[in-house]
Order: C-alpha cells, then structure tokens, then sequence
C-alpha cells in the first residue's frame, strides 16, 4: 500500500507515453468525448442564468427596485408589484419552517441518537420515500383532506382560542397562508430529516461519552453537547429546507388561494411567486407581463441560489470538523 | 436519588419520547398519504383509466391513456438527455479531469440541482417553445432531462470514485489503455451505483409538473409525434384536482395513485439494487 500511495494518479507517470500512443488507444479521444459532456453541464447553467436575466430587461428597466416594493399586479394595466407573491412566498415558508424544524429535527434526534440502527435505517428508508412523493400528490391530498380539515376544525379551534391575534383573525376559508405553510412543512420535514441525521451521527462518539461520563443524562448530553455540536450542520439542513419550500409550485398553487393579498391572517387567501408563474405564464400577453414574470423567476434562482449556498457552506463545516475530532 | 436528579431524570424520560413521537409522526406522513390515495384511487382505477381518452365535460367515464403514453414520451426524452449528459460528464470528473474543472463542473450542477423547477420551466419555455413557436412533448422533455443532468452526474460520479484503486491499478499493470480500464473494469464495477442513480434520478423527474406546465402544456387528444402539446400524468392530477367536476376528482386520485406508485416501486427497486451490495471488493 505505501509504495502505490506515492504515486500521484493511478496508471502510469503522466508523460511516459506519447500523445500519440495514447490518442491510438483512444485515450485522447474519451478524454475529449467526456469533457465535453462536462462541459455541457456548465454550458446549460449559464445559458439558464443569461437567458432569465436577458428575458427580464424590460420590467427591470421600467420598474427598478420599486418591483420589489409595489403592491400592485395589474396586467391590463401593465403595471406590475411583486410585493404580494413576496410576501406569501415568505410567509408561506416561515409557517412551514415553524412546523418543520421542531418536528425534523426532534425526529432526527431519535433516529441518531435513540433508535437501535436496525430500526433507525428502516426509518429513513421510509423518510427517503417520502421526500420522493411529488409536489402535486401532496397538492391532491391538501386540496381534498387538509384544507376541509382546515376550514372545519383547525381554523376554527384556533379562532376561538387564540382569535385575539391578528394572525388568527377573519373568516376561515380553509385555503390560505397557513394551511399552504402546512403542507409546505410536511413537505420539507423529510429534508431536515435524512440531513440532520447524518450530521448528528457524524458526531464523534467521545463527546457523548465525556458528557454521560460526567453524570449528564441522555437527554442532557444529546441537547447540550451532541446538538451544538452538529449546530452549523442542522442550520445547513435548515437552509436547504427553506430554499425547497421557496420554490415549491404545485403544492402551494393548490391550496394558497391564489389572490394577490397582502394579510397580517394566516387564514386569508395569498399568492406566492411560484404559484404565480404557474398560474399566468402560459396567458400572459405582451413582453412586459411575461418579462415581468421571469423577474419574478429570476428572484426566485437567485434567493434559492444563496439559501443552497448557505446550507453548503455550513454542511462542509459541520462534517469536516466532525471528521478532524473523531481522527484527533 | 435527590429531587433534582428524579426532575433531570424525568425531562430526559419525557424529551426523548417526545423526538420518538416527532418520528412516528413523520413517518405516518407516508402511510396517510398511501392510505388515502389507495381508498380514493383504488375505486376509481379501471381498465377505461389506462385506455380511453379523456371524455368532454359533463360525460362521466374516460380515462387518461394520452396522459399516460405521454409521460412515457417525456420521460424517454428526459432519459436520453439527462442521463448521457450526467454518466459520461460523471467519467470525465472522475477519471480524466483536473480539480479546477472538476470544482466548475460540480458547481454548475449543484447549482442546476438546487434550481427551483418551475424556473426551469421558464427556462425550457425560453429555449425551445418560443423557437417552435408552440409547446411540444420536446419541450417538456428538454425540461425534465436537464433536472435529471445534475441527480445522475453527481451521484454516478460518486459511485464512480468509489471503485477501489487497486482495481484501477491491476488494470492499468496489465497494459489497458485508461479508457478501457474505465470501460471494462471501473464501469462494470460501479454499475450497481449508477443504475440506482439513474433510476432515482427518473422516479424524481416522474413526478415533477411545474416545468411541464409551459412547455408540454397539455392535451385533451392523443399527442402525435413530438412536436405537438401533450398531456402528461402529474399536469393531468393537477388540473383534474382543482376543476369543479366530481367525476375529474375521482380521476385525480386514480392517476395519483398511479403515480405514485410507479415513483414508490422504482425507488424500493432502485434501493434494493444498491443494499445487495456494490459489487466490488472494500479496499
């Protein structure tokens, strides 16, 4: 092992054959086959971003910042505010991530550290199947289950008790802010799962050890040693949650109420960015109304873009500093 | 044992019941869901579902056989583009490339990854239905092919780095050309690995219906050829779900129901085929 060890790629030393040699073997030719497949790759992405930045030059000239601020969607009279979709957007998703993050990660926290691993690999493997149902099956079963429930038990239980907030004012429809926050956070909770998992098992054994050894109980060295521990890797996890229930389409377009309104009531009827796209683009008519929809998509890209990058960052950070220990 | 150390005792009794029931709560999701779907579906799947074409408005029965055939046209294009792209791409990261191309390479896919479909959508409608000037089953396909580029390409390429050196070393020592150390030796090794990716990557894109909202569009007819709208399975449950018709309901579940167990099967099979073991020696 230490003599192969020391030498930098396998197959031999780079150089030994000629270029010729190894353009017979076809060495060059897969070389150049494969790269440009790669390359391909990088081709597409790029082209994605040039094309939503070209296709929405008009609102961007015409509106500026005030797209972002103005609350108005009037097609007919092509004046066009992204304010409200914004705000459902992100209401949606804090609702969503309220529900999901207790709910993830306490699973995750029985699934690493509880569960026998016979039990906690059957677990995930149904975890895993669940973060393969569609978008839109969740939005059949939100439109035919959830939102009844909603309308005739949930939003009035939460009328009569907690009615004295804002949030829980107005007449219960049912669809709206908050049961789209819901079937959001069952959507998302997979996610937060299967990560959060693997960032607590890669943990390293001794910190649990050093803290049951000095008389900690279960519970008091799960949340005060292994849970800050793998902090940076939960809030990755997190990240990548939120930036799915983001830019999630079907599931919200089914069940948000699709109005353009900006409401301090999670019962009140909303529209998000996704849903909006998916809603007009195909009867959108004149290049502002359609460019002012891929601005819309472009926010989109680019929030989710920075949320993904975020969960990355912090994920490298968790598992390398997990690993260095566990070595050390 | 001092009150102090009963209370300590009794929070962490009662908080690790309480991650377990998080657990089972998260877990249940599924068998709601498979519970449901198979009550409401089940009734309402028939042989008509999976032969007749869709009937007008108002006249009960039909079934969605256009849909059905052209899910299968989506996906067969998807495959063809997304998973040459990603195998061949995954070859080149893992046997060929330096690791600046190999970081630029990974990075845009990553990035495609984390793309949110509908903007992918926008993005096929862009590029290919603006062209032709009218949506087309190429158009859906092109947008379900480029989501499963990054899934097949990043998985392959791990399952790809995964083979042994030594494997790579032996074949090398007996005078084989590096391709076809990587044809005969390091691709059958990791075979296992790459067709779990690539079936993961197809039950993932089985699914999706925001890009297919603006690009294959839909359709009430049979679709000839690829040129023309299509109407696909996910599009289907989609707007059967939110039309008034209790009839178009009944239909929604049905295709939901087999839906998603075609995405089920493929990923327990897909699993299954990983979990009887990469067929290659540990290192």
């Amino acid at each position: 092992m230490a003599a192969t060890t020391t030498v930098p790629s396998a197959g031999p030393i780079p150089g030994s054959r000629s270029f010729l040699s190894r353009l017979r073997e076809g060495d060059e030719i897969a070389r150049l086959i494969t790269f440009l497949f790669a390359a391909s790759v990088v081709l597409v992405t790029v082209l994605l971003i040039f094309e939503l930045w070209q296709e929405s030059v008009l609102p961007r000239h015409k509106f500026g910042l005030h797209f972002f601020f103005t609350r108005v969607w009037d097609p007919i009279a092509e004046q066009f505010g992204a304010l409200p979709f914004i705000y459902g957007t992100l209401i949606t998703a804090t609702v969503s991530l309220v529900i999901a993050v207790p709910l993830g990660i306490g699973a995750a926290i029985f699934l690493a550290e509880l569960a026998p691993a016979r039990l906690s690999d059957a677990l995930e493997f149904f975890i895993d199947l669940l973060a393969a149902v569609p978008s839109v099956i969740y939005g059949l079963l939100g439109v035919f289950i959830v939102v009844p429930v909603m309308r005739d038990y949930v939003q009035p239980a939460l009328k009569s008790t907690l009615g004295f907030l804002p949030l829980f004012a107005g007449p219960a429809y049912g669809i709206g802010f908050l049961t789209a926050g819901i079937v959001l956070a069952i959507m998302v909770i997979p996610y937060i799962i299967s990560v959060s998992r693997e960032v607590l098992m890669s943990v390293p054994r001794d910190q649990r050890e050093a803290a049951l050894g000095l008389g900690s109980t279960r519970w008091e060295s799960t949340w005060k040693v292994v849970v800050p521990f793998a902090r940076a890797g939960i809030m990755g996890s997190i990240f990548l949650a939120l930036a799915r229930a983001l830019g999630e389409t079907m599931a919200v377009t089914m069940v948000i109420g699709n109005t353009p309104t900006i409401s301090a009531s999670l019962f009140s009827p909303g529209y998000s960015i996704a849903a909006v796209i998916a809603n007009e683009f195909t009867e959108a008519t004149g290049a502002l109304y359609t460019q002012a929809l891929i601005e819309l998509g472009l926010v989109l890209f680019l929030l989710t873009f920075l949320l993904n990058g975020v969960a990355r960052l912090l994920l490298v950070f968790t598992t390398q500093r997990g690993g260095g220990t566990a070595h050390a | 044992m001092s009150p102090r150390l009963r209370w300590r005792k009794f929070v962490s009794g009662f908080m690790l019941t309480m991650t377990g029931v998080c657990a089972l709560v998260a877990v249940s999701v599924l068998f709601f869901i498979l519970g449901y779907l198979v009550y409401h579906g089940g009734t309402s799947i028939n042989w008509n579902f999976f032969t007749k074409l869709p009937t007008p408005v108002g006249e009960n029965g039909g079934g969605m056989a256009n849909a059905i055939v052209g899910s299968a046209k989506l996906l067969l294009l998807a495959s063809l583009l997304g998973v040459p792209i990603g195998f061949l791409g995954a070859i080149y990261l893992a046997e060929f490339s330096g690791s600046k191309v190999a970081f630029v390479v990974r990075y845009a896919a990553d990035l495609l990854n984390g793309v949110p479909s509908i903007v992918i959508g926008i993005f096929a409608y862009s590029l290919v239905v603006l062209p032709f000037k009218h949506f087309s089953t190429l158009a859906g396909g092109f947008a379900l092919g480029l989501m499963m580029i990054p899934i097949t390409l990043r998985s392959t390429e791990e399952f790809l780095l995964a083979v042994p050196r030594a494997l790579r070393e032996a074949a090398m020592a007996l005078g084989a050309s590096k391709w076809k150390t990587i044809a005969t030796v390091i691709v059958p090794a990791a075979y296992r690995g790459i067709l779990t990716a690539v079936l993961l990557a197809f039950a993932r894109v089985a699914g999706e219906t925001a890009p297919l909202l603006f690009t294959a569009f839909g359709n009430r007819f049979w679709s000839p050829g690829w040129n023309q709208p299509t109407a696909s399975l996910p599009v289907m449950i989609f707007t059967y779900a939110v039309a008034p018709y209790d009839d178009w309901h009944r239909q929604a579940w049905a295709a939901g129901l087999v839906l998603l167990g075609l995405i089920l099967v493929i990923n327990i099979v897909a699993r299954a085929i990983l979990a009887r073991g990469i067929a290659v020696p540990r290192a």
